[in-house]
């Protein structure tokens, strides 16, 4: 039956079959009716086109995405700009129109060169960019004489603004003309020699997001090369909007707080990952930056003994010193190394194998428990505490703590910092490890290195309870329509999967270091602000001498300084960490600023206003000095 | 196997289209890129060898062979297909080319045939109910479309996906679908298109919204379409003459040599050019229907139809889009654009359509 069917002759489709044909010839006529328009209809038009290659391509770049704070205060927009281009093939005189460059413009022949040089690939009457966003005078100069200079094309593009420049420079970023391997890399997705793109921060890690699709102007010109109409306009597409998490009033006054210092500020949300807060200092200015700045300047960026391109949150690796403590102090909880009342007689030293290791504290602090000694920040009870738990099992719970790792937040660059262990050394010295340095680890000296973001993930894990969540600065991608192309949610890293005494005990701790008699940052309990938290300082040379005074030591030997916190400390919702490079004391100089950010931050939260002034203030006067002279801890 | 009678009712014009044709791209693709890279014709010159023997063998074999080789057929052009995810040679950012040493092959171009093969023994054997496909009945006819199209869009390649669309519909037109499943699809698809939007490339959204609002031309193909246009209108009558072209020869044209081969053709031989090809490929789709129309069975029907389908598309597309009509979305032109794999696929084409036409008369 089915053979039977199959093999019948299909008599059903006949009609459409026919109507089939009749719509292909149709088609098909309306195509030649088309060439005969463009050929002979139009043919003497593009003739003329073609003949005298009359059309011009200039590229038209996508507005960049913007990028917003997490309540959608602008960070970064956009800004009409005037660019310069030059289209080679209309240049009758070239001396004439390299003079005229120099004197409109400044740029001089051997650069013009070079432009010209690169872009040798483009295709004929291409546009090349001589010169990215104009002066306003120089914009009116070379407009005024268009008549002398065929060849010079002026067209308005976006220009990118950041709104609070250094304040978030390291964060956002800026842009900077693609270099030759970029250019290799991303030829295929419509880059051209000349296009800015981004080179630092957020700019550069979401480039594919933020940049948009170019698009293009064809222009009509006259014989002189001069813009006569725009023939085919192909608009760009603007970039992804994104929002960041950031918290633009913490951020400021972080900034503020830190702007003549050189360190870093990070501050992250408790339970949830989300970065409110990343600066480091000394700054560099994007705008300046991204709108191509001279040899003599970039050569004065990069030179700076400060090290002005280094995101110090993310990059810079320093020892964690006493902020580390609270970590052993898990460790050695957990492994039942100690009981949490046992008390330990923690002298001005510890001897061990003929050598003295000294604590901060020249008189010593008596026989005192283990959350004394946090909140004392004892580093002879941490010597004999480390001995005990031994090196490798507290490199295994750091790690458990993120360090040794990095966060994985969306910045390129990221350094992991450095856990230490026997087998680490042996790998890297071909050496055994020396119970030595298990002392200067207990403390978070020696080889141990951690990066600002690393301890506050870290502490925020202890403020939440015990999870640990990767550090997020997007909170959300969108197209210019508002379409949601990505959206954060809170990804947890690992749970520290440590008893809840264990935790208890250790945030009762750093609570006591600002509430209790005898805290390190116990001038902290005045703010108000019920604050939790541990000080440092980071040794960088060997001092003969115990220091009273830091400004009789020479700035490079002085000691880096940390506060790492959360607040409030019953409900805790934001948790900060500062390092002030050579700053001398945890207490003095990296506590205020963490003040400053905690209030900036609960302040703005609990009064419901939303951020006020934003404008760029003066900096606040925490300055390197040393008010709070009475603190002599570190 | 060769009978007298073949011989006898063998499709001498489409033949012979299929000569002009491929002599006129020849031409052309040597025009276009003989002082820059002189190799290139000479390869589409031995692509053309290879071509001829797949369209040799594509006449002597009974194409009732191709219904009993169908799933064969289908499922090594859906292993190709996966393949070159794996094994694949990207250019351009697009996974399409299986690199075989002496050449490269796209499994994308032999895909649109296995389409047809496949959909046309499906419908052979089917018995449609008089008011024609409802959304049941395309289920099994569209997982067959889906699977080609997916892989196809993944790589991406939009304009074969296109095309598969293109003679998916072509077909299920013709076999019959309810009309009130038909507008069903139309509007669902319609609700659809955001998500759609969503999962598209960067330069395929642009290429697309270009076509809902053709003032907007996405970057790039902007320039194209305007030097193409530019090309084809400076020929005007009769032309600059052969290897006369300046649009092409400067390179104002980018791939005058594939996509965009029309342009540079007319550029050279005029409206009369333009026309005289324009008259060979409807001369070319037509016959195709015609054997369809006379086919003695079913399979022959769906088979003929479906790839004549297939020509067309391709000749509407491309031509539409080289003349500014409609969006760049990368559509060869059949015989003319330089590119091996889609060159035999077309010249397998035209031999099943002579094999079935000549296979008319014989039971």
């Amino acid at each position: 039956m089915k053979g039977y069917f199959k093999d019948k002759e299909p008599k059903e489709f006949k009609t459409r079959v026919f109507f089939s044909t009749v719509l292909v010839a149709v088609v098909f006529f309306l195509l030649a009716v088309r060439f005969w328009q463009l050929q002979v209809l139009d043919g003497s038009y593009y003739k003329d086109l073609s003949e005298n290659n009359r059309i011009r391509s200039v590229k038209s770049p996508a507005p960049r995405g913007i990028i917003y704070d997490r309540s959608g205060i602008k960070i970064a927009e956009n800004r009409p700009g005037f660019d310069l281009y030059l289209v080679p093939e209309d240049v009758t005189d070239w001396v004439k129109t390299k003079v005229m460059l120099k004197d409109l413009v400044d740029i001089d022949s051997a650069a013009v060169d070079e432009k010209l040089e690169k872009s040798k690939g483009r295709p004929p009457f291409r546009a090349v960019k001589l010169k990215e966003d104009l002066t306003w005078e120089e914009t009116v100069k070379v407009e005024s004489f268009k008549f002398e200079t065929p060849g010079i094309i002026l067209d308005v593009t976006p220009k990118r603004h950041y709104l609070y420049g250094e304040a978030a420079a390291h964060l956002i970023g800026y842009l900077g003309e693609i270099n030759e391997g970029e250019l290799q890399r991303l030829g295929e997705r419509g880059y051209d020699p000349g296009d800015l793109l981004g080179k630092y921060g957020l700019e550069r890690f979401f480039e594919g997001h933020i940049k948009g699709i170019d698009g293009t102007k064809e222009l009509e010109v006259d014989a002189l090369g001069r813009k006569i109409k725009v023939v085919e306009f192909s608009p760009p597409f603007p970039g992804n909007d994104v929002t960041l998490t950031i918290d633009l009033r913490t951020q400021i006054t972080a900034w503020n707080a830190m702007r003549e210092k050189v360190g870093a500020v990070v501050a992250i949300e408790v339970d949830t990952g989300r970065v409110l807060a990343m600066v480091s200092a000394p700054a560099f200015d994007p705008n300046k930056l991204s709108s191509g700045v001279s040899a003599e300047e970039w050569e004065r960026i990069i030179k700076d003994p400060y090290h002005i391109l280094t995101n110090k949150v993310i990059q810079g690796q320093y020892p964690p010193a006493s902020t580390f403590k609270p970590i052993h102090a898990v460790a050695a909880l957990e492994e039942k190394a100690i009981s949490p009342h046992a008390m330990v007689f923690s002298g001005p030293a510890f001897r061990f194998a003929g050598r003295d290791y000294r604590d901060w504290k020249e008189k010593g602090h008596g026989n005192i428990n283990i959350h004394r000694a946090i909140i004392e920040s004892s580093d002879t009870f941490f010597y004999q505490l480390g001995l005990k738990v031994g090196v490798d099992t507290l490199a295994r719970y750091s790690r458990k703590f993120g360090f040794g790792e990095p966060t994985g937040v969306s910045l390129a660059g990221e350094k992991s910092g450095l856990v230490p262990t026997s087998e680490w050394k042996k790998r890297a010295y071909g050496e055994r490890w020396y119970e030595g340095e298990t002392i200067s680890v207990a403390v978070g000296q020696g080889f141990m290195l951690t990066t600002p973001l690393q301890l506050a993930a870290a502490y925020a894990a202890i403020a939440n309870g015990g999870t640990l969540y990767r550090p997020t600065i997007v909170e959300e991608i969108r197209t210019p329509m508002g379409g949601v192309v990505k959206k954060f949610v809170p990804e947890k890293t690992s749970t520290l999967d440590v008893s809840p005494e264990t935790i208890d005990r250790v945030q009762k701790a750093l609570r006591g270091v600002v509430m209790d008699n005898g805290g390190t940052a116990h001038f902290l309990e005045r703010s108000g602000l019920r604050i939790a938290g541990k000080t440092g300082t980071a040794q960088v040379a060997k001092l003969t001498k115990r220091v009273k005074d830091v400004r009789t030591v020479a700035y490079m030997r002085r000691d880096h300084a940390w506060f790492v916190g959360y607040a409030p400390f019953e409900d805790p919702r934001i948790a900060v960490a500062v390092l002030v490079e050579h700053g001398g004391f945890g207490s003095s100089a990296a506590a205020p600023v963490a003040l400053e950010v905690f209030k900036a931050y609960l302040a703005e939260d609990e009064s419901g206003k939303g951020p006020v002034e934003l404008e760029r203030t003066a900096p606040v006067a925490v300055k390197a000095g040393f008010t709070q002279g009475a603190l002599d801890d570190r | 196997m060769i009978d007298r009678r073949l011989i006898a009712h063998f499709d001498w014009v489409t033949l012979l289209i299929t000569v002009s044709l491929v002599t006129v791209g020849l031409a052309s693709i040597y025009s276009a890129t003989h002082t820059k890279w002189p190799s290139f014709y000479q390869k589409e010159f031995y692509w053309l060898v290879i071509g001829a023997g797949f369209m040799f063998a594509a006449i002597i074999f009974n194409y009732t062979l191709l219904d009993r080789l169908a799933y064969l057929v289908y499922g090594s052009s859906i292993l190709l297909l996966l393949s070159v995810f794996f094994v694949g040679s990207s250019m351009g950012g697009a996974k399409r080319w299986l690199d075989l040493g002496l050449f490269s092959l796209q499994p994308s171009e032999l895909s649109k045939l296995a389409l047809i093969i496949m959909l046309a023994k499906y419908f052979s054997a089917k018995n449609v109910p008089q008011k024609g496909l409802g959304l049941r009945q395309l289920l099994i006819p569209g997982a067959i479309l889906m699977v080609p199209f997916l892989l196809i869009a993944k790589q991406p390649d939009l304009g074969t996906a296109i095309i598969l669309w293109m003679i998916f519909w072509s077909v299920i037109l013709v076999v019959g679908i309810r009309a009130r499943t038909f507008a069903g699809i139309i509007l669902s698809l319609g609700a659809m298109m955001p998500f759609a939007w969503k999962a598209l490339k960067g330069y395929q959204k642009v290429r697309l919204m270009s076509f809902i609002n053709p003032a907007s031309d996405p970057r790039g193909s902007g320039y194209h379409v305007m030097q193409s246009k530019i090309a084809i209108g400076s020929g005007g009558l009769t032309g600059k003459g052969f290897d006369g072209g300046t649009q092409g020869k400067l390179m104002f044209l980018p791939e005058h040599h594939t996509d965009f081969i029309f342009a540079m053709f007319a550029e050279e031989w005029g409206l009369l050019g333009s026309l005289l090809v324009v008259t060979l490929f409807l001369v070319l789709v037509v016959r195709g229907l015609d054997a369809a129309d006379n086919s003695k069975d079913r399979f022959g029907f769906f088979l003929a139809f479906g790839v004549s389908a297939m020509l067309f598309w391709h000749i509407i597309i491309n031509l539409g889009m080289v003349s500014g009509l409609m969006p760049v979305v990368g559509v060869p032109l059949p015989f003319m654009s330089y590119g091996g794999s889609f060159l035999v696929t077309c010249m397998i084409a035209v031999g099943i359509i002579i094999n079935i036409r000549m296979r008319r008369f014989i039971f």
